[in-house]
């Protein structure tokens, strides 16, 4: 692959059902720190549907396919035609639980440069250097790969402002025949309604998995009606089956954005915080000093929660 | 039936954090190590299928990359009821790519007919060895999965595969395949202590590092993030915290 020169960054759009997702626009943007071309890939039955001329994209490449909604080998099929047919310099993806299905496999077989979770992007020289965290969020990294070889990255959502509309980049179309998929799209299940929007409060009390034991909740659930907050939990809650999902802030559950989210117990992982950074004003509790929280948390005690439960109990 | 599981020994940062000499990765006295909680997951699925599909004869088998002190979360696994493990004597955290390179001809050589990997490991979070080693071995795979409705006769399986805001996607794959299994998909079960003596006595089959060609990436610095925008910190007792809280959220609130 050497031998041919590699030009252009080239993203692939995620969309689900008729619906473009966030993380394209965010990959336009991301796609600008390495100041190459940036083409859009779109895989769909009619990818005309999907509006992609954002600003910062210069071509739009529409290719159709049979499924309207992913499959993985459908995606890989497709990216590997396109890279073999243009050596773009890099692939972007979102890091997507699409992407996590095909994305790895197609820079495998190719022998490509490859990371995950991005959410810095830089070049020097022709090299691209790519910045991602190790040890659960509490150091981050900078990362070279192979040299003369397209990398693809996965680029953790919401790490890069979403590329405005009014672009006017010109269409192409790409044609590729592809095998049968081995897994197959049957259809979706719409994730459970609660009893609360969670989404919709104010004032979110928020526990993780530092409060430790089942027995716990009533506690918290006492103390958030005291203070007037709606209780929140990260994802271990629910699968312990100790809360409902309605409950769950983050990647897969709410996007949350209260004017307070107070974080009890809670470490911080990145599919947390995708649900949570934007709120207004973020406060910490963690006994953990370098617990990851901290970095998008507007105040932070480093303390028992337990104790500090207590006293706001007291004072309210 | 046999399925094998992917496990991985995590290493998990304390409360302090120092790097080595060459800053490349954090010095190891400050790390502590468990079986990758995801890695649990996959492991109770695994003995939950073979309890109600299985047969006499059926394996669940354990695989791991990694230096002899990873035999402690295979231990774990054995302990929860996996009848074999096979450690490969290599890099236990690395790239995805070379670590699916190094897990690829177990997987062949045990000719499964379902492999589980995690969806990710809670210490590196690269979602990626799963789906390269099904590429590898040449799985069809689904990653993030929730739920397993298997059919062997009809070499099918009805899988969910849980999407960002919970969104489910129901997935038809054929078997054998790969799955990368998502937390909350069960409860593991915890092991006796009888268990885990028993354990400890098993033998762990140690097979030498396949030829792992270039890593798909190089870690040229490690460091703590910048803390400038980091959080103001509430000083005091408890008492005083709260006092601080309950001032921030009545002022915020307004
Ligand atoms: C595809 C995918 C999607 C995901 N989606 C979500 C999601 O939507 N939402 C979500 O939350 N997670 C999600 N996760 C899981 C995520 O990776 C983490 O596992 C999870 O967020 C950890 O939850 P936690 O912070 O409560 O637990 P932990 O990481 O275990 O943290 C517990 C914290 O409590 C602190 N603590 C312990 N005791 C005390 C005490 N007495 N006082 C104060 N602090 C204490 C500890 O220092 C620690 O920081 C997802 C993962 C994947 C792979
Ligand atoms: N050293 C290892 N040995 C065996 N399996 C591993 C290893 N590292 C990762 N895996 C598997 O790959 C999954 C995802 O890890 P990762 O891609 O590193 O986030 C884990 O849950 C394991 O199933």
């Amino acid at each position: 692959m050497s031998a041919v020169p590699m030009n252009g960054t080239l993203i692939v759009a995620e969309h689900v059902r008729g619906e473009l997702r966030d993380v394209t626009r965010e990959l336009v943007t991301a796609a600008h720190d390495l100041g190459e071309p940036v083409a859009v890939a779109v895989i769909a039955r009619d990818p005309s549907q999907f509006d992609v001329n954002l600003e910062g994209v210069d071509e739009i490449v529409n290719v159709p396919v049979e499924q309207e909604e992913f499959e993985n080998e459908v995606y890989q099929g497709v990216l590997e035609a396109i890279i073999a047919e243009r050596h773009p310099y890099a692939v972007l993806l979102g890091f997507t639980v699409n992407s996590m299905g095909y994305g790895p496999a197609v820079a495998a077989k190719l022998g490509l440069g490859f990371a995950s979770d991005v959410h810095g992007l830089s070049r020097e020289g022709g090299a691209v250097v790519a910045t991602r965290s190790f040890y659960g969020g509490k150091v981050d990294a900078e990362l070279e790969f192979p040299a003369e070889r397209p990398v693809l990255l996965l680029v953790r959502p919401t790490a890069f402002a979403p590329a405005e509309s009014g672009g006017s980049a010109p269409t192409t179309h790409f044609a590729v025949e592809l095998p049968a998929s081995r897994a197959r799209h049957l259809e979706f299940q719409d994730a459970a309604v609660g009893d609360v929007d969670i989404a919709t409060a104010d004032f979110l009390l928020s526990i993780g998995r530092g409060i430790g034991e089942r027995e716990a909740i009533p506690q918290f659930e006492q103390l958030a009606e005291k203070l007037g907050a709606v209780l929140s939990v990260s994802r271990p809650l629910v699968d312990a089956g100790w809360m409902p999902n309605a409950r769950q802030v983050g990647q897969s559950g709410k996007t949350v954005k209260p004017k307070v989210y107070l974080a009890l117990g809670i470490s911080g992982a990145v599919q947390h915080l995708a649900g949570m950074k934007t709120s207004e004003t973020i406060i910490a509790v963690n006994t953990d000093p370098e617990a990851a929280i901290f970095n998008v948390a507007h105040f932070g005690a480093v303390a028992d929660l337990f104790d500090v439960a207590e006293e706001l109990e007291k004072l309210s | 039936m046999k399925i094998v599981v992917c496990v991985k020994q995590v290493a998990v940062l304390g409360d302090e954090v120092e790097f080595a000499d060459d800053a490349l990765d954090v010095d190891p006295d400050y790390l502590d190590f468990a079986l990758n909680e995801w890695d649990s997951y996959a492991t109770e699925e695994a003995l939950r299928t073979r309890e109600s599909l299985g047969a006499e004869g059926d394996e669940i088998v354990v695989v791991s990359v990694g230096d002899r002190q990873v035999e402690d979360a295979m231990r774990r696994c054995l302990a929860m009821g996996a009848d074999r493990a096979i450690r490969v004597d290599g890099p236990g955290s690395a790239d995805p790519i070379t670590l699916a390179r190094l897990l690829a001809p177990v997987v062949q050589r045990e000719s499964p007919d379902l492999v589980f990997c995690g969806v990710q490991s809670s210490d590196a979070v690269q979602a990626a060895t799963g789906t390269v080693l099904a590429e590898l071995t040449g799985l069809p795979r689904v990653a993030v999965v929730t739920r397993i409705e298997w059919d062997p006769s009809a070499a099918r399986a009805i899988v969910h595969r849980e999407l960002e805001g919970g969104l489910v996607d129901v997935t038809e794959v054929d078997t054998p395949a790969l799955l990368t299994i998502q937390t909350g998909i069960n409860q593991p079960r915890y092991a006796t202590l009888r268990a885990i003596k028993q354990a400890e006595q098993k033998e762990i089959e140690v097979v030498s590092p396949a030829e792992q060609g270039e890593p798909a990436f190089r870690v040229r610095r490690m460091f703590t993030p910048p803390k400038e925008e980091g959080a103001q910190m509430l000083d005091g007792g408890p008492a005083d915290i709260a006092r601080r809280i309950k001032e921030i959220v009545e002022e915020r609130l307004k």
